[in-house]
């Protein structure tokens, strides 16, 4: 005796009648349509990257992680890349970072204004949370069926089911930070006659901006583990290459692509949080210089200017 | 002297979207009692109180009585619940955020307690903020900054950050980001409670010397009672939302309104509170051309054995002994016999600032600004200024001597120890 003697719902049914019967037909062309700004700006970093030679893109990486982080990550980056480039995976390579790049650029973009708006409303945060929860927790292979049956198979599908993989860490994290402003810099700010928008960008954005760093990290780690099992519905690069490995048993080549994943997750990690987390480089100097470059873009995307 | 600041009847309640809360106290209920029955925190309970200008008006109270739940209303941080606030002719508790962003940028600014600069901001920058807000251009927000941070002495420090400085140091460049837009009315939100006491009485100081010059409108917010006898004005007393007392630092001293107040004045330090000529008693004037003999018949027709002896002005130029007087001719001009150096003080100056005076053990001579004497204080009698609870005894000492009457009015019962005590209590809770 257990309750499915006395009912049985067809839960499955359900969910297929209104995907299929009602999403599908009616919402198609709005998913396609979806699908175009990823699509353009997949293509346009994986264009650049393909283009840009090997040995730039190592010395670029390799100036920023010594700048951000140290010499010695400097010196990682430049051996993880010769590494990548000698097992011949350097254009798979470029694709998946092309991908996480654009994966990253939508998470920022969605993220960073969804954060702040629910951390100026307990309401939007109350709604918000759970659905934050039902993303991270809801395993990424269940969300493969309806986005390829709504977007199709491909690169932009991939980047999508990648996106909502990604997303609610920085959301987290900009909300944290930004309810984590000292409550007494908020009053000093209105006290002066500054409005919602300016104490936004003149206080709690840049004394938010290490945690929204850290969530950035975050969100760039789990758009990296993504963008592999995207590789499942059609998305290229090393994750592809794990799994041709993996269908046809050959262990060599799914374990390349493995490495090449872990090299150049390495890489993006530790710069990432080296931007999150101040002081820990050896050059302090040129690692402030550096913050204050990549802050100002922020900032001054709404005030026109920064300094006094 | 035009009121900047009209307060009326404010009241503010926490959680009182039902107005339970509002309707208890209309009928008297108490705080405690509003808490219990509804969960409705009364923050402040009907206050009414003007500002004037040039005034430091100090609001003391303990934590929880409500002075900085106030003094947020007065720039509408805090929205009462009912009440009107003027500023420059606008209301304050009514007006939408547009008026009100345009009065905190022209008519107000607030100085804080845990100084709330910007850490990702240098100091010049955090005293631009309010200009920055307004729109101020670049190079025009740089030189009011520095001209701000030179009148707190930090002109040197504009590009450090707050980080890098002492605590001291960041509530002068809290100080100087009030001041920089130049409002007529200045909030200080216990601006001086996160400091140590060295600092502290440094700042006070210096407040003061800054407000000689400056002649802010100060919303003054304390704990210490010795802070707002020594800055304020007028000092308000504030306990449960209300205040209990309005008044001068001598007021509120002498007269204190209840045993709350009492107890507070109990322990104070009142010889920063009274000045010379709060205790001086009238002095004996000796004219300059008089001879021995006059001095002498005016000596004794007061009873005492030392008098001050003043020109033609009024201004002091000495004084004289029964014993000096005695020793010479009776026809000599009392000029000659007199001490020239007769020791004075001010008459604006605290106690505390003439203890050295006093030292001399002799009877000190107060005089106005232009030097002219206006009373004597007996060095002794510093001592029956000193402590409250002997004020009646020390009255009846001094009446024996048949002169002095100077004393401050005493209380009309004498405060039973077990008041002080009871009182204290409710202090601390």
């Amino acid at each position: 005796m257990s309750p499915s003697d006395l009912l049985v719902i067809p839960f499955e049914g359900w969910v297929n009648a209104f995907v299929r019967g009602f999403l599908v037909p009616n919402f198609r062309p709005f998913f396609r349509a979806v699908q175009v700004p990823v699509n353009h700006v997949l293509q346009t970093f994986d264009g650049f990257l393909a283009w840009v030679p090997m040995l730039v893109i190592t010395l670029v990486f390799a100036l920023v992680a010594w700048r951000v982080v140290g010499r010695t990550m400097a010196i990682i980056t430049v051996v993880g890349f010769v590494f990548i480039d000698m097992i011949q995976l350097w254009p798979e390579t470029m694709t998946t970072l092309a991908m996480i790049l654009t994966s990253v650029l939508f998470c920022t973009i969605i993220g960073i204004p969804a954060g702040i708006l629910v951390a100026s409303s307990n309401w939007a945060w109350k709604i918000v949370r759970p659905i934050l929860d039902i993303m991270q927790t809801v395993p990424s292979f269940v969300y493969l069926v309806p986005i390829v049956m709504l977007f199709g198979v491909g690169m932009a599908p991939g980047i999508i089911a990648t996106i909502i993989f990604a997303l609610p860490p920085i959301i987290r994290m900009t909300n944290l930070g930004i309810r984590n402003v000292r409550e007494d810099l908020i009053e000093a700010s209105e006290a002066f006659g500054a409005t919602w928008s300016q104490t936004l960008i003149e206080v709690q954005l840049p004394l938010a901006m290490r945690t929204i760093m850290a969530g950035l990290n975050q969100t760039l780690m789990l758009a990296m583990s993504m963008v592999v099992i995207a590789a499942l519905i059609g998305a290229g690069g090393l994750g592809l290459i794990v799994n041709t490995g993996l269908g046809r048993l050959n262990v060599g080549q799914a374990t390349a692509g493995g490495v090449g994943i872990v090299i150049l997750a390495i890489v993006l990690d530790r710069i990432t949080q080296g931007l999150a987390e101040p002081g820990s480089g050896s050059k302090t100097s040129l690692l402030g210089s550096f913050k204050s470059l990549f802050r100002s873009q922020d900032i001054d995307a709404a005030a026109s200017d920064k300094t006094v | 002297m035009t009121a900047k600041l009209k307060v009326e009847s404010v009241f503010k309640l926490f959680n009182d979207a039902r107005k339970e809360g509002m309707a208890l106290l209309r009928k008297g209920a108490t705080k405690d009692e509003i808490f219990r029955t509804t969960g409705v925190t009364v923050g402040i309970n009907d206050v009414s109180f003007e500002v004037n200008e040039g005034e430091i008006f100090v609001i003391m109270g303990l934590s929880g009585s409500g002075k900085s739940t106030l003094v947020r209303t007065l720039n509408g941080l805090i929205r009462p619940s009912s009440g009107k606030i003027f500023i420059a002719g606008e209301d304050v508790a009514s007006c939408d955020m547009k008026r009100l962003r345009a009065i905190r940028r022209r008519e107000i600014t607030m100085v804080f307690q845990h100084f709330a600069l910007f850490p990702h901001k240098t100091v010049g920058e955090n005293v631009a903020y309010g200009l920055k807000v307004k729109g101020v251009g670049p190079a025009e927000r740089r030189k009011v900054a520095i001209e701000a941070l030179a009148k707190v002495g930090l002109e040197a420090y504009a590009d450090s950050f707050p980080g890098q400085l002492s605590g001291g140091m960041q509530q002068r460049v809290g100080l100087a980001r009030g001041l920089a837009t130049d409002p007529a009315i200045l909030l200080m939100d216990e601006p001086f409670g996160a400091l140590d006491p060295l600092i502290r009485r440094e700042m006070q100081d210096e407040l003061i010397a800054l407000q000689k010059e400056l002649k802010k409108t100060i919303i003054f917010i304390t704990h210490d009672l010795n802070e707002a006898l020594l800055l304020g004005n007028r000092i308000a007393i504030m306990k449960d939302g209300a205040f209990v007392q309005v008044g001068t630092a001598q007021d509120i001293v002498s007269n204190p309104a209840d045993d709350y107040v009492r107890a507070f004045v109990a322990d104070i330090d009142r010889s920063r509170v009274f000045t010379a000529s709060d205790i001086a008693q009238d002095a004996d004037h000796i004219p300059l051309k008089e001879s021995v003999l006059g001095a002498l018949v005016v000596m004794d027709k007061a009873g005492v054995d030392v008098a001050h002896v003043v020109d033609q002005d009024g201004v002091l130029a000495g004084m004289v002994t029964r014993e000096a007087l005695t020793a010479v001719k009776p026809n000599t001009p009392v000029a000659q016999v007199m001490e020239p150096d007769a020791p004075s003080v001010a008459s604006e100056s605290y106690i505390n600032e003439m203890y050295a005076t006093a030292q001399n053990g002799v009877l000190m001579a107060v005089t106005d600004s232009d030097g002219k004497l206006v009373g004597a204080v007996e060095p002794t009698a510093i001592f029956g200024h000193l402590t409250p609870d002997t004020d009646t005894e020390n009255a009846t000492d001094v009446e024996d001597d048949g002169r002095e009457g100077a004393g401050p009015p005493s209380d009309e019962t004498e405060t039973k120890p077990a008041d002080i005590a009871d009182a204290q209590k409710g202090n601390n809770l």
